[in-house]
């Protein structure tokens, strides 16, 4: 180990530290300026955070920080700050008869907007973002209802649910039973052809008379005498051109075979709940898609 | 400063400097460690949690398997956008039966910390076996030969053990009537009063529409569980976690 002493290493003229290790020497260049006061600044800022925000443990919680931060708090609050904006409109949806809402526009815009949103978070993984329905999810466009498309029908589907596991007020559709288990598949097969002859469809004239007889023996108390459903019972209208599972043969025999259950979840009970005026909010948008009566 | 200018000492001393290198460490990891397991505010004790029932905790398997935290987080954040979107923000306590968490780290999917009951049985089926069938802007793959696998329970006992070791507190009488328990909540027909005593609010039906137990039913009965123990309607937060 050499004795610290000056030395010319190019132009620069550089102390070593008097490090020497197998005759290389380490030299003493000092940090850049603005490394090191940036390095003390965050040394400070460091010091200055631990007694502002939550940051020792002690013995029983840690230093609270003289700002009184915690995250549970702020996200509190800012909830609490929109609650306190929203909460007059939300107030009067809550007490607003549903069919009067369109009467008053600040109401209806804020129902329109806030009912939107609840859509886009909680409906449109089943009924797709444009409400145009997926394969046994209704359309919400058309005014084709299964239980009803009035604001007051729409509203207490969403509120409780169709079949909800956890509802006791839910929509109470029966199933559609699995046919193949009682009927015989000539039965089915004609029955399937009178299904397309009262949609408007290609059939084949004699099964479908036999149907007609099977349709009659089976599926009006459900369906109705003239086919056109039962919005009480969630049973769906045969007779037009809107199909909830498909009204092709195939799948109209696949629908009578095995039977459909659909459910729709309870949106008024169970951990996914929503608040009375997101309900409501909700309901006046889809009944304003196109579709309300 | 003479003291500074010592670092040679230890800079020459392999073992001194592993010493004081370790003595460093330690007390490092003390500070942020040890406050974890003594500090009353670390994990609020709250009404409702239960360990997972042998089917969900089935699920649960399949799940890691498959790898789903990858995508979808578990964790709901303290924060308004948030908490509008999924629900309320996730507990520690919510996660305590979980060996491992999982509170995955990115969001390809959404959050799944509260999916439990915000869709049918029905639209898990569809979606996992063609997310793109009902979601069709969805980047999920398929899962759809979950349906095609029937488990039995047979090793349900000893995963249960397991989670026992790790310190989920299993009964005997719950390690004992696994099976049974496996079976029972698929099925909504069979005595299920030895399950719901066992494992309060659990959901017992036949989850994938099908006769028989598929990794479909165990993956989809531990989604419908998700973020639906705690009632948060009774739920009063500490605000100074």
């Amino acid at each position: 180990m050499s004795e610290k002493k000056p030395q010319s290493h190019g132009k620069n003229q550089v102390e070593t530290t008097g490090h020497t290790w197998d005759g290389i020497e380490e030299l003493n260049n000092p940090l850049p300026k603005w490394w090191l006061y940036t390095f003390y600044a965050c040394i400070l800022f460091a010091a200055v955070y631990t007694v502002l925000y939550p940051a020792w443990p002690l013995f029983s919680g840690e230093t609270p920080g003289i700002l009184g931060y915690s995250t549970r708090g702020a996200e509190a609050a800012e909830m609490k700050t929109w609650e306190a904006q929203n909460a007059p409109l939300q107030t009067k949806l809550d007490a607003a008869d549903l069919t009067t809402v369109k009467d008053d526009p600040a109401l209806l815009q804020y129902a329109n907007s806030a009912g939107a949103a609840v859509f886009k978070t909680y409906c449109i993984q089943c009924h797709g973002a444009g409400a145009a329905g997926n394969k046994g999810y209704p359309n919400l466009l058309d005014d084709d209802w299964l239980h009803g498309g009035t604001i007051d029908a729409i509203y207490t589907t969403i509120q409780h649910g169709v079949r909800s596991p956890t509802d006791p007020d839910t929509r109470p559709a029966p199933d559609m039973p699995a046919w193949g288990e009682t009927l015989k598949p000539e039965e089915i097969t004609s029955v399937v052809q009178y299904v397309l002859k009262i949609s408007g469809q290609t059939f084949d004239a004699t099964a479908a008379d036999a149907g007609a007889k099977v349709f009659t023996d089976n599926c009006t108390a459900c369906h109705g005498d003239d086919a056109k459903g039962n919005k009480d019972m969630g049973a769906p209208n045969l007779t037009d051109a809107i199909w909830l599972y498909g009204g092709d043969q195939a799948t109209i025999t696949q629908t009578v075979e095995k039977g459909r259950s659909g459910v729709m979840p309870s949106w008024s009970t169970g951990s996914a709940k929503l608040s009375e005026a997101d309900i409501r909010s909700v309901a006046l948008y889809v009944h304003g898609l196109g579709g309300g009566q | 400063m003479a003291f500074l200018d010592k670092h040679k000492k230890i800079e020459t001393h392999a073992t001194l400097l592993l010493v004081l290198a370790f003595l460093v460490v330690t007390i490092g990891g003390l500070v942020e460690i040890v406050p974890l397991f003594y500090l009353d505010n670390t994990i609020e004790k709250v009404q409702g949690m239960r360990p997972y029932t042998p089917l969900e905790l089935a699920g649960r398997m399949i799940y890691v398997r498959e790898g789903c935290y990858l995508c979808h987080s578990q964790m709901i954040r303290p924060m308004r956008d948030e908490v509008e979107r999924y629900g309320h923000y996730s507990l520690a306590a919510e996660s305590m039966y979980d060996h491992p968490a999982q509170w995955g780290s990115e969001r390809q999917g959404p959050d799944l910390a509260r999916v439990g009951g915000r869709y049918s049985d029905h639209w898990h089926v569809d979606h996992l076996t063609n997310p793109q069938s009902v979601v069709p802007e969805s980047i999920m793959p398929k899962y759809g030969f979950l349906s095609d696998t029937t488990i039995d329970g047979k090793y349900i006992e000893d995963l249960m053990k397991t989670n026992r070791e790790v310190g989920v507190p299993y009964t005997d009488d719950e390690l004992a009537s696994a099976k049974a328990d496996f079976a029972a909540q698929d099925n909504p027909d069979a005595d299920s009063s030895g399950l719901l005593a066992r494992y309060p609010k659990a959901n017992v039906r036949n989850f994938d529409g099908k006769p028989g137990i598929t990794e479909m039913d165990a993956l989809i009965a531990y989604l419908q569980v998700l973020g639906t123990m705690v009632d948060f309607s009774t739920f009063i937060p500490d605000k100074t976690r």
